[in-house]
Protein backbone atom coordinates (compact mmCIF):
# COMPACT_ATOMS: atom_id res chain seq x y z
CA UNK A 1 0.00 0.00 0.00
CA UNK A 2 1.77 3.29 -1.11
CA UNK A 3 1.88 5.95 1.27
CA UNK A 4 -0.23 8.48 -0.96
CA UNK A 5 -3.07 7.01 -0.67
CA UNK A 6 -4.02 9.63 1.78
CA UNK A 7 -8.38 9.48 1.42
CA UNK A 8 -6.76 6.41 3.25
CA UNK A 9 -7.57 8.05 6.03
CA UNK A 10 -11.13 8.79 6.14
CA UNK A 11 -12.02 5.53 4.79
CA UNK A 12 -10.90 3.82 7.89
CA UNK A 13 -11.40 6.37 10.50
CA UNK A 14 -15.69 6.49 10.88
CA UNK A 15 -15.49 9.50 12.96
CA UNK A 16 -13.59 11.87 10.79
CA UNK A 17 -15.83 10.66 7.91
CA UNK A 18 -18.88 11.85 9.76
CA UNK A 19 -17.01 15.14 10.15
CA UNK A 20 -15.90 15.99 7.29
CA UNK A 21 -18.98 15.08 5.18
CA UNK A 22 -21.19 17.10 7.40
CA UNK A 23 -18.69 20.17 6.66
CA UNK A 24 -19.33 19.05 3.11
CA UNK A 25 -22.79 19.19 2.65
CA UNK A 26 -23.84 22.13 5.58
CA UNK A 27 -21.88 24.34 3.32
CA UNK A 28 -24.82 24.68 1.01
CA UNK A 29 -27.66 25.29 4.49
CA UNK A 30 -24.34 28.03 5.74
CA UNK A 31 -25.31 29.86 2.33
CA UNK A 32 -28.82 29.49 1.27
CA UNK A 33 -30.46 28.90 4.27
CA UNK A 34 -27.91 30.88 7.36
CA UNK A 35 -28.13 34.84 5.62
CA UNK A 36 -32.38 34.44 5.49
CA UNK A 37 -32.90 34.35 9.17
CA UNK A 38 -31.23 37.49 9.17
CA UNK A 39 -32.69 39.36 6.48
CA UNK A 40 -35.19 41.79 6.50
CA UNK A 41 -36.86 40.79 3.49
CA UNK A 42 -37.79 37.81 5.43
CA UNK A 43 -38.26 38.99 8.71
CA UNK A 44 -40.69 42.00 8.51
CA UNK A 45 -44.32 41.90 7.80
CA UNK A 46 -45.95 43.69 5.19
CA UNK A 47 -47.22 46.79 6.04
CA UNK A 48 -51.24 45.58 6.34
CA UNK A 49 -49.89 42.31 8.16
CA UNK A 50 -52.84 41.79 11.28
CA UNK A 51 -52.01 38.55 13.59
CA UNK A 52 -54.51 35.90 13.32
CA UNK A 53 -57.67 36.51 15.58
CA UNK A 54 -58.32 34.05 17.72
CA UNK A 55 -61.48 32.14 15.68
CA UNK A 56 -58.91 32.78 12.72
CA UNK A 57 -56.27 30.84 14.33
CA UNK A 58 -58.27 28.34 15.14
CA UNK A 59 -59.44 28.33 11.94
CA UNK A 60 -56.16 27.88 10.86
CA UNK A 61 -55.93 24.99 12.88
CA UNK A 62 -58.97 22.99 11.15
CA UNK A 63 -57.62 23.66 7.81
CA UNK A 64 -54.43 21.82 8.76
CA UNK A 65 -56.24 19.31 10.35
CA UNK A 66 -58.74 18.68 7.20
CA UNK A 67 -55.70 18.56 5.20
CA UNK A 68 -56.50 21.66 2.94
CA UNK A 69 -53.04 21.86 2.33
CA UNK A 70 -52.82 18.39 0.68
CA UNK A 71 -54.70 20.00 -2.31
CA UNK A 72 -54.51 23.65 -2.23
CA UNK A 73 -51.25 25.82 -2.31
CA UNK A 74 -50.82 28.89 -0.81
CA UNK A 75 -48.31 30.36 -2.72
CA UNK A 76 -48.73 32.73 -5.56
CA UNK A 77 -45.09 32.38 -7.50
CA UNK A 78 -44.34 35.39 -9.89
CA UNK A 79 -45.71 34.18 -13.29
CA UNK A 80 -47.94 36.47 -14.98
CA UNK A 81 -50.31 33.57 -15.85
CA UNK A 82 -50.34 32.88 -11.91
CA UNK A 83 -50.96 36.04 -10.91
CA UNK A 84 -54.27 37.12 -13.54
CA UNK A 85 -55.68 34.55 -11.94
CA UNK A 86 -54.82 34.61 -8.24
CA UNK A 87 -53.68 38.28 -7.62
CA UNK A 88 -50.03 39.78 -6.63
CA UNK A 89 -47.30 37.23 -6.00
CA UNK A 90 -46.66 36.39 -2.60
CA UNK A 91 -44.04 38.17 -0.77
CA UNK A 92 -41.83 36.97 2.41
CA UNK A 93 -43.55 39.80 4.37
CA UNK A 94 -46.56 37.76 4.36
CA UNK A 95 -45.54 34.76 6.47
CA UNK A 96 -43.54 35.94 8.70
CA UNK A 97 -45.65 35.23 11.44
CA UNK A 98 -46.64 31.56 9.71
CA UNK A 99 -45.37 28.67 11.60
CA UNK A 100 -45.88 26.03 10.17
CA UNK A 101 -46.20 27.98 6.80
CA UNK A 102 -48.79 26.09 4.27
CA UNK A 103 -47.59 27.22 1.29
CA UNK A 104 -48.04 23.70 0.03
CA UNK A 105 -46.87 21.77 -3.13
CA UNK A 106 -49.79 20.81 -4.82
CA UNK A 107 -52.62 21.95 -6.57
CA UNK A 108 -55.29 19.61 -7.05
CA UNK A 109 -57.34 22.57 -6.22
CA UNK A 110 -57.04 26.36 -6.84
CA UNK A 111 -54.28 28.35 -4.71
CA UNK A 112 -55.67 30.14 -1.83
CA UNK A 113 -53.14 32.30 -0.96
CA UNK A 114 -55.44 35.39 -1.71
CA UNK A 115 -58.68 33.57 -1.54
CA UNK A 116 -60.06 36.48 1.17
CA UNK A 117 -62.80 38.83 0.02
CA UNK A 118 -62.84 36.76 -3.08
CA UNK A 119 -66.08 35.01 -2.08
CA UNK A 120 -69.11 35.61 0.23
CA UNK A 121 -69.14 34.03 3.24
CA UNK A 122 -72.51 32.38 2.21
CA UNK A 123 -70.32 31.61 -0.24
CA UNK A 124 -67.74 29.44 1.29
CA UNK A 125 -70.45 27.93 4.08
CA UNK A 126 -72.36 25.92 0.99
CA UNK A 127 -69.25 25.30 -0.58
CA UNK A 128 -68.20 23.40 2.13
CA UNK A 129 -71.11 21.53 3.02
CA UNK A 130 -70.93 20.36 -0.69
CA UNK A 131 -68.28 22.00 -3.30
CA UNK A 132 -71.08 20.30 -6.45
CA UNK A 133 -73.74 22.87 -5.05
CA UNK A 134 -71.74 25.67 -6.68
CA UNK A 135 -69.15 24.39 -8.78
CA UNK A 136 -70.50 21.70 -10.23
CA UNK A 137 -67.43 19.42 -11.97
CA UNK A 138 -65.77 19.82 -8.03
CA UNK A 139 -63.79 16.77 -6.77
CA UNK A 140 -63.17 18.22 -3.48
CA UNK A 141 -64.92 16.32 -0.72
CA UNK A 142 -67.68 17.92 1.25
CA UNK A 143 -66.92 18.76 4.74
CA UNK A 144 -70.29 18.87 6.62
CA UNK A 145 -69.37 18.12 9.93
CA UNK A 146 -67.49 21.22 10.53
CA UNK A 147 -71.19 23.02 10.55
CA UNK A 148 -71.86 20.31 13.40
CA UNK A 149 -68.77 20.62 15.49
CA UNK A 150 -68.19 23.66 18.09
CA UNK A 151 -65.76 24.85 19.42
CA UNK A 152 -64.49 25.05 23.32
CA UNK A 153 -61.84 27.58 23.20
CA UNK A 154 -59.92 26.04 25.82
CA UNK A 155 -56.56 25.91 24.45
CA UNK A 156 -57.10 29.40 22.01
CA UNK A 157 -55.76 31.34 24.62
CA UNK A 158 -52.66 29.18 24.70
CA UNK A 159 -51.68 28.83 21.15
CA UNK A 160 -51.84 32.61 21.10
CA UNK A 161 -49.31 32.77 23.69
CA UNK A 162 -47.12 30.20 21.57
CA UNK A 163 -47.38 32.29 18.62
CA UNK A 164 -46.26 35.36 21.13
CA UNK A 165 -43.41 33.86 22.11
CA UNK A 166 -42.36 33.30 18.36
CA UNK A 167 -42.59 37.08 17.99
CA UNK A 168 -46.07 37.67 16.83
CA UNK A 169 -47.59 41.23 18.62
CA UNK A 170 -50.88 39.84 20.01
CA UNK A 171 -51.56 41.76 23.42
CA UNK A 172 -52.63 40.64 26.44
CA UNK A 173 -55.80 41.31 25.98
CA UNK A 174 -55.93 39.12 22.56
CA UNK A 175 -54.56 36.13 24.65
CA UNK A 176 -57.30 36.73 27.63
CA UNK A 177 -59.96 37.20 25.11
CA UNK A 178 -58.98 34.46 23.19
CA UNK A 179 -61.45 31.56 24.51
CA UNK A 180 -64.36 34.13 25.16
CA UNK A 181 -64.00 35.02 21.05
CA UNK A 182 -64.21 31.18 19.58
CA UNK A 183 -66.45 28.92 22.33
CA UNK A 184 -69.85 28.51 20.86
CA UNK A 185 -68.63 28.78 17.33
CA UNK A 186 -69.11 26.17 15.04
CA UNK A 187 -65.49 25.10 13.56
CA UNK A 188 -67.47 26.03 10.01
CA UNK A 189 -67.01 29.76 10.98
CA UNK A 190 -64.08 29.51 12.09
CA UNK A 191 -62.67 28.06 8.76
CA UNK A 192 -63.98 30.54 7.09
CA UNK A 193 -63.11 33.48 9.00
CA UNK A 194 -59.77 32.09 8.21
CA UNK A 195 -60.19 31.52 4.27
CA UNK A 196 -61.80 35.39 4.14
CA UNK A 197 -58.51 36.36 5.65
CA UNK A 198 -55.78 34.95 3.53
CA UNK A 199 -53.88 37.32 1.73
CA UNK A 200 -55.58 40.37 2.37
CA UNK A 201 -52.06 41.66 4.74
CA UNK A 202 -50.75 42.99 1.06
CA UNK A 203 -53.87 43.66 -0.88
CA UNK A 204 -56.05 45.11 1.78
CA UNK A 205 -54.00 47.36 3.80
CA UNK A 206 -54.89 50.59 4.40
CA UNK B 1 -28.86 42.27 2.55
CA UNK B 2 -25.86 43.41 5.03
CA UNK B 3 -22.52 43.93 3.87
CA UNK B 4 -21.16 41.02 6.16
CA UNK B 5 -23.90 38.18 4.68
CA UNK B 6 -22.82 39.23 1.21
CA UNK B 7 -19.55 38.66 1.93
CA UNK B 8 -20.08 35.36 3.82
CA UNK B 9 -22.51 34.07 1.10
CA UNK B 10 -19.32 35.67 -1.24
CA UNK B 11 -16.47 34.02 0.50
CA UNK B 12 -18.01 30.83 1.27
CA UNK B 13 -19.62 30.19 -2.47
CA UNK B 14 -16.44 30.89 -4.23
CA UNK B 15 -13.89 28.62 -1.74
CA UNK B 16 -16.39 26.19 -1.91
CA UNK B 17 -16.02 26.32 -6.01
CA UNK B 18 -11.73 26.50 -5.55
CA UNK B 19 -11.94 23.81 -3.19
CA UNK B 20 -13.93 21.34 -6.11
CA UNK B 21 -11.42 22.41 -8.43
CA UNK B 22 -8.68 21.48 -6.18
CA UNK B 23 -9.89 18.07 -5.38
CA UNK B 24 -10.33 17.30 -9.31
CA UNK B 25 -7.16 18.45 -10.00
CA UNK B 26 -5.75 16.10 -7.25
CA UNK B 27 -7.74 13.52 -8.27
CA UNK B 28 -6.51 13.35 -12.04
CA UNK B 29 -3.23 13.08 -11.01
CA UNK B 30 -1.81 9.97 -10.48
CA UNK B 31 -0.31 10.08 -7.20
CA UNK B 32 -0.04 6.36 -6.08
CA UNK B 33 2.93 5.73 -7.74
CA UNK B 34 1.16 2.95 -9.35
CA UNK B 35 0.67 2.58 -13.17
CA UNK B 36 -2.84 2.55 -14.40
CA UNK B 37 -4.21 -1.32 -14.49
CA UNK B 38 -2.26 -2.52 -11.79
CA UNK B 39 -3.34 -3.93 -8.76
CA UNK B 40 -3.31 -1.03 -5.77
CA UNK B 41 -1.91 -3.60 -3.01
CA UNK B 42 -5.59 -3.17 -1.59
CA UNK B 43 -7.47 -6.67 -0.91
CA UNK B 44 -10.49 -7.66 1.14
CA UNK B 45 -12.18 -10.65 1.02
CA UNK B 46 -10.05 -12.14 -2.07
CA UNK B 47 -11.80 -8.39 -3.43
CA UNK B 48 -8.61 -6.37 -5.15
CA UNK B 49 -8.45 -2.98 -6.32
CA UNK B 50 -7.14 -1.77 -9.83
CA UNK B 51 -5.98 1.49 -9.99
CA UNK B 52 -8.27 3.10 -12.16
CA UNK B 53 -8.66 6.99 -13.37
CA UNK B 54 -12.06 8.69 -13.05
CA UNK B 55 -13.80 8.08 -16.41
CA UNK B 56 -12.36 10.96 -19.25
CA UNK B 57 -15.88 12.18 -19.87
CA UNK B 58 -17.21 12.19 -16.36
CA UNK B 59 -14.39 14.41 -15.55
CA UNK B 60 -15.02 16.88 -18.64
CA UNK B 61 -18.85 17.05 -17.26
CA UNK B 62 -17.56 17.95 -14.01
CA UNK B 63 -15.23 20.73 -15.59
CA UNK B 64 -17.91 21.88 -17.51
CA UNK B 65 -20.32 22.48 -14.58
CA UNK B 66 -17.42 24.02 -12.66
CA UNK B 67 -17.26 26.82 -15.48
CA UNK B 68 -21.16 27.26 -15.69
CA UNK B 69 -21.27 27.87 -12.14
CA UNK B 70 -18.63 30.64 -12.51
CA UNK B 71 -21.01 31.91 -15.71
CA UNK B 72 -23.72 31.84 -14.14
CA UNK B 73 -22.54 33.72 -10.76
CA UNK B 74 -21.07 36.28 -13.18
CA UNK B 75 -24.81 36.73 -14.88
CA UNK B 76 -27.37 36.19 -12.66
CA UNK B 77 -27.79 37.09 -9.07
CA UNK B 78 -25.95 35.08 -6.92
CA UNK B 79 -23.24 36.14 -4.60
CA UNK B 80 -24.86 37.96 -2.36
CA UNK B 81 -24.79 41.64 -2.98
CA UNK B 82 -24.02 41.41 -6.22
CA UNK B 83 -26.39 41.77 -8.74
CA UNK B 84 -24.80 39.96 -11.76
CA UNK B 85 -23.75 41.44 -15.10
CA UNK B 86 -27.58 40.96 -16.57
CA UNK B 87 -29.35 42.96 -14.25
CA UNK B 88 -31.82 39.94 -14.12
CA UNK B 89 -34.18 39.25 -11.15
CA UNK B 90 -37.50 36.99 -11.31
CA UNK B 91 -39.36 39.38 -9.28
CA UNK B 92 -39.41 42.34 -6.55
CA UNK B 93 -39.15 40.47 -3.45
CA UNK B 94 -38.35 43.11 -1.37
CA UNK B 95 -41.22 44.97 -1.05
CA UNK B 96 -43.69 45.56 2.25
CA UNK B 97 -46.92 46.91 0.23
CA UNK B 98 -48.45 47.02 -3.31
CA UNK B 99 -47.36 50.52 -3.56
CA UNK B 100 -43.82 49.68 -2.91
CA UNK B 101 -44.12 46.85 -5.16
CA UNK B 102 -45.19 49.58 -8.04
CA UNK B 103 -42.20 51.56 -7.04
CA UNK B 104 -39.81 48.61 -7.39
CA UNK B 105 -41.51 47.90 -10.62
CA UNK B 106 -40.55 52.04 -12.01
CA UNK B 107 -37.16 51.86 -10.64
CA UNK B 108 -36.32 48.86 -11.45
CA UNK B 109 -37.47 49.61 -15.23
CA UNK B 110 -35.78 53.72 -14.97
CA UNK B 111 -32.54 51.07 -13.97
CA UNK B 112 -32.99 49.29 -16.84
CA UNK B 113 -32.97 46.29 -14.94
CA UNK B 114 -34.73 43.13 -16.43
CA UNK B 115 -37.81 41.86 -14.25
CA UNK B 116 -38.75 39.10 -15.40
CA UNK B 117 -41.89 38.99 -14.00
CA UNK B 118 -42.30 42.55 -15.04
CA UNK B 119 -41.19 41.62 -18.76
CA UNK B 120 -44.17 39.23 -18.60
CA UNK B 121 -46.74 42.04 -17.67
CA UNK B 122 -45.20 44.34 -19.73
CA UNK B 123 -45.83 41.92 -22.96
CA UNK B 124 -49.33 41.12 -22.04
CA UNK B 125 -50.29 44.59 -21.99
CA UNK B 126 -48.46 45.32 -25.16
CA UNK B 127 -50.87 42.15 -26.63
CA UNK B 128 -54.31 42.52 -25.33
CA UNK B 129 -54.26 46.27 -23.46
CA UNK B 130 -54.91 47.82 -26.62
CA UNK B 131 -57.76 45.09 -27.02
CA UNK B 132 -59.13 45.96 -23.66
CA UNK B 133 -58.88 49.96 -24.19
CA UNK B 134 -60.89 49.80 -27.13
CA UNK B 135 -63.60 47.73 -25.69
CA UNK B 136 -63.83 49.76 -22.48
CA UNK B 137 -64.41 53.36 -24.67
CA UNK B 138 -67.37 51.70 -26.17
CA UNK B 139 -70.65 51.38 -23.91
CA UNK B 140 -72.32 48.57 -22.95
CA UNK B 141 -74.59 47.91 -24.63
CA UNK B 142 -73.26 48.01 -28.05
CA UNK B 143 -70.67 45.73 -26.48
CA UNK B 144 -73.29 43.03 -25.34
CA UNK B 145 -74.47 42.99 -28.79
CA UNK B 146 -70.65 42.52 -30.21
CA UNK B 147 -69.64 38.98 -31.04
CA UNK B 148 -66.20 39.55 -30.02
CA UNK B 149 -66.61 41.18 -26.87
CA UNK B 150 -69.40 38.76 -25.95
CA UNK B 151 -66.80 35.71 -26.29
CA UNK B 152 -64.14 37.52 -24.16
CA UNK B 153 -66.77 38.39 -21.48
CA UNK B 154 -68.06 34.75 -21.43
CA UNK B 155 -64.40 33.33 -20.72
CA UNK B 156 -63.89 35.83 -17.71
CA UNK B 157 -66.90 34.94 -16.29
CA UNK B 158 -66.53 31.57 -16.64
CA UNK B 159 -63.35 32.20 -14.92
CA UNK B 160 -64.19 34.54 -12.04
CA UNK B 161 -67.92 34.53 -12.04
CA UNK B 162 -69.09 31.21 -12.09
CA UNK B 163 -68.05 29.90 -8.84
CA UNK B 164 -71.17 31.75 -7.66
CA UNK B 165 -73.55 32.42 -10.51
CA UNK B 166 -72.72 28.81 -12.77
CA UNK B 167 -71.58 28.66 -15.78
CA UNK B 168 -74.83 29.12 -17.12
CA UNK B 169 -75.43 32.00 -15.07
CA UNK B 170 -78.62 30.97 -13.37
CA UNK B 171 -76.88 31.36 -10.02
CA UNK B 172 -78.44 29.11 -7.44
CA UNK B 173 -80.06 29.37 -3.90
CA UNK B 174 -78.58 32.19 -2.46
CA UNK B 175 -76.98 33.29 -5.91
CA UNK B 176 -78.77 35.33 -8.28
CA UNK B 177 -79.76 34.29 -11.45
CA UNK B 178 -78.20 36.61 -13.93
CA UNK B 179 -80.66 35.61 -17.14
CA UNK B 180 -83.99 36.38 -15.82
CA UNK B 181 -84.48 39.97 -15.90
CA UNK B 182 -85.21 40.36 -12.58
CA UNK B 183 -81.90 42.56 -11.01
CA UNK B 184 -81.83 43.15 -6.86
CA UNK B 185 -79.56 46.04 -7.66
CA UNK B 186 -80.42 47.34 -11.49
CA UNK B 187 -80.44 45.70 -14.74
CA UNK B 188 -78.79 48.53 -16.37
CA UNK B 189 -75.70 48.81 -17.26
CA UNK B 190 -74.45 51.12 -14.91
CA UNK B 191 -75.74 49.14 -11.84
CA UNK B 192 -74.26 46.04 -13.31
CA UNK B 193 -70.91 47.40 -13.65
CA UNK B 194 -71.37 48.92 -9.94
CA UNK B 195 -72.42 45.50 -8.89
CA UNK B 196 -69.19 44.42 -10.28
CA UNK B 197 -66.86 46.95 -9.28
CA UNK B 198 -67.77 47.78 -5.92
CA UNK B 199 -69.49 44.49 -4.79
CA UNK B 200 -73.06 44.76 -2.92
CA UNK B 201 -74.07 43.55 0.34
CA UNK B 202 -77.87 43.16 1.15
CA UNK B 203 -79.15 42.61 4.14
CA UNK B 204 -82.09 41.01 5.44
CA UNK B 205 -82.40 41.39 9.17
CA UNK B 206 -83.57 38.93 11.32
CA UNK B 207 -87.37 39.00 12.49
CA UNK B 208 -86.86 37.90 16.00
CA UNK B 209 -89.67 40.32 17.76
CA UNK B 210 -92.03 37.62 15.98
CA UNK B 211 -93.29 34.45 17.64
CA UNK B 212 -93.62 31.20 15.43
CA UNK B 213 -97.38 32.09 14.90
CA UNK B 214 -96.61 35.35 13.57
CA UNK B 215 -93.98 34.09 11.44
CA UNK B 216 -96.12 31.77 10.27
CA UNK B 217 -98.96 34.26 9.14
CA UNK B 218 -96.58 36.96 7.32
CA UNK B 219 -94.31 33.88 5.34
CA UNK B 220 -98.13 33.30 4.42
CA UNK B 221 -98.82 36.66 3.53
CA UNK B 222 -95.90 36.82 1.25
CA UNK B 223 -96.99 33.97 -0.77
CA UNK B 224 -99.72 35.28 -1.26
CA UNK B 225 -98.28 38.63 -2.89
CA UNK B 226 -96.86 36.83 -6.03
CA UNK B 227 -100.45 35.60 -6.13
CA UNK B 228 -99.91 32.18 -4.94
CA UNK B 229 -103.35 29.80 -3.22
CA UNK B 230 -102.47 30.27 0.31
CA UNK B 231 -105.12 30.48 3.52
CA UNK B 232 -106.55 33.52 3.09
CA UNK B 233 -107.05 33.91 7.19
CA UNK B 234 -103.20 33.38 7.82
CA UNK B 235 -102.61 36.02 5.11
CA UNK B 236 -105.02 38.23 6.15
CA UNK B 237 -103.08 38.00 9.79
CA UNK B 238 -100.14 38.40 8.56
CA UNK B 239 -100.39 41.45 6.44
CA UNK B 240 -101.28 43.27 9.91
CA UNK B 241 -96.92 42.75 10.40
CA UNK B 242 -96.14 43.68 6.73
CA UNK B 243 -95.93 46.94 7.52
CA UNK B 244 -92.48 46.31 9.24
CA UNK B 245 -91.36 45.04 5.98
CA UNK B 246 -92.71 47.86 3.94
CA UNK B 247 -89.82 49.64 4.99
CA UNK B 248 -87.21 48.57 2.67
CA UNK B 249 -89.70 46.45 0.20
CA UNK B 250 -92.03 49.16 -0.03
CA UNK B 251 -95.77 49.75 0.11
CA UNK B 252 -96.40 47.40 -2.95
CA UNK B 253 -93.57 45.17 -1.85
CA UNK B 254 -92.02 45.45 -5.02
CA UNK B 255 -88.83 45.78 -3.57
CA UNK B 256 -86.14 48.69 -3.81
CA UNK B 257 -82.98 48.39 -5.43
CA UNK B 258 -81.38 50.78 -3.55
CA UNK B 259 -81.08 48.90 -0.58
CA UNK B 260 -81.04 45.48 -2.82
CA UNK B 261 -84.31 44.94 -1.64
CA UNK B 262 -86.04 41.63 -3.53
CA UNK B 263 -89.44 42.14 -5.24
CA UNK B 264 -91.84 39.94 -3.52
CA UNK B 265 -94.44 39.75 -6.05
CA UNK B 266 -93.05 38.28 -8.98
CA UNK B 267 -92.72 34.58 -7.62
CA UNK B 268 -88.72 34.60 -7.84
CA UNK B 269 -87.13 33.61 -4.88
CA UNK B 270 -83.44 33.77 -4.08
CA UNK B 271 -83.18 31.98 -0.82
CA UNK B 272 -85.84 29.36 -2.01
CA UNK B 273 -90.11 29.34 -2.54
CA UNK B 274 -91.23 27.16 0.00
CA UNK B 275 -93.44 28.06 3.50
CA UNK B 276 -90.07 26.36 5.14
CA UNK B 277 -87.19 28.90 3.06
CA UNK B 278 -89.59 31.84 3.33
CA UNK B 279 -90.02 31.37 7.55
CA UNK B 280 -86.39 30.46 7.72
CA UNK B 281 -85.29 34.02 5.88
CA UNK B 282 -87.84 35.40 8.30
CA UNK B 283 -86.62 33.76 11.46
CA UNK B 284 -82.56 34.18 10.60
CA UNK B 285 -82.45 36.75 7.94
CA UNK B 286 -79.71 36.90 5.00
CA UNK B 287 -76.74 38.26 4.02
CA UNK B 288 -76.41 38.27 0.49
CA UNK B 289 -72.91 39.25 -0.41
CA UNK B 290 -71.15 40.40 -3.58
CA UNK B 291 -67.37 40.73 -3.59
CA UNK B 292 -65.97 43.79 -5.28
CA UNK B 293 -64.01 43.13 -8.25
CA UNK B 294 -62.11 45.95 -9.34
CA UNK B 295 -59.16 45.23 -7.42
CA UNK B 296 -58.74 41.78 -8.89
CA UNK B 297 -59.95 42.64 -12.26
CA UNK B 298 -59.66 46.32 -13.50
CA UNK B 299 -61.88 48.46 -14.94
CA UNK B 300 -61.74 47.58 -18.62
CA UNK B 301 -62.50 43.87 -18.01
CA UNK B 302 -64.93 44.45 -15.71
CA UNK B 303 -66.67 46.55 -18.42
CA UNK B 304 -66.48 44.05 -20.51
CA UNK B 305 -68.48 41.36 -17.90
CA UNK B 306 -70.83 43.84 -17.49
CA UNK B 307 -71.86 43.66 -21.00
CA UNK B 308 -71.65 40.14 -20.98
CA UNK B 309 -74.08 39.70 -17.91
CA UNK B 310 -76.40 42.81 -19.51
CA UNK B 311 -76.48 40.77 -22.15
CA UNK B 312 -77.61 37.36 -20.98
CA UNK B 313 -81.12 38.95 -19.88
CA UNK B 314 -81.37 40.92 -23.20
CA UNK B 315 -82.55 38.25 -25.59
Amino acid sequence: MSKNVKHDFVEKRVGWLAVLMTIAISIGGLVEITPLLFQKQTNEPVVGLKPYTALEMEGRDIYIREGCSNCHSQMIRPFRAETERYGHYSLAGEHVWERPFLWGSKRTGPDLARVGGRYSDEWHYVHLMNPRDVVEDSNMPAFPWLAENKLDGELTAKKLEVFRSFGVPYTDEDIAGAQAAVKGKTEMEALIAYLQVLGTGLTQAE
Amino acid sequence: MSSFWSAWIIVLTLAFLVGIIWLLRWNMSNYTGIKEGELMDHEFDGIVEINNPLPRWWMILFWITIVWGFVYLALYPGLGNFAGLLGWSSSNQDVRSLEESQQATAAAREAGLIVEYDRQVDQAEEKFGPVFAALSERPIEELAQDEEAVKIGQRLFLQNCAQCHGSNAMGGKGFPNLTDNDWLYGGSPAAIKHSLMEGRNGVMPAQSQFNDQQITELATYVMSLSGRKVDPELAKAGKANFMVCTACHGQDAKGNQALGAPNLTDNIWLYGSSQEAIEETLRNGRNGVMPAWKDILGEDKIHVISSYVYGLSQE
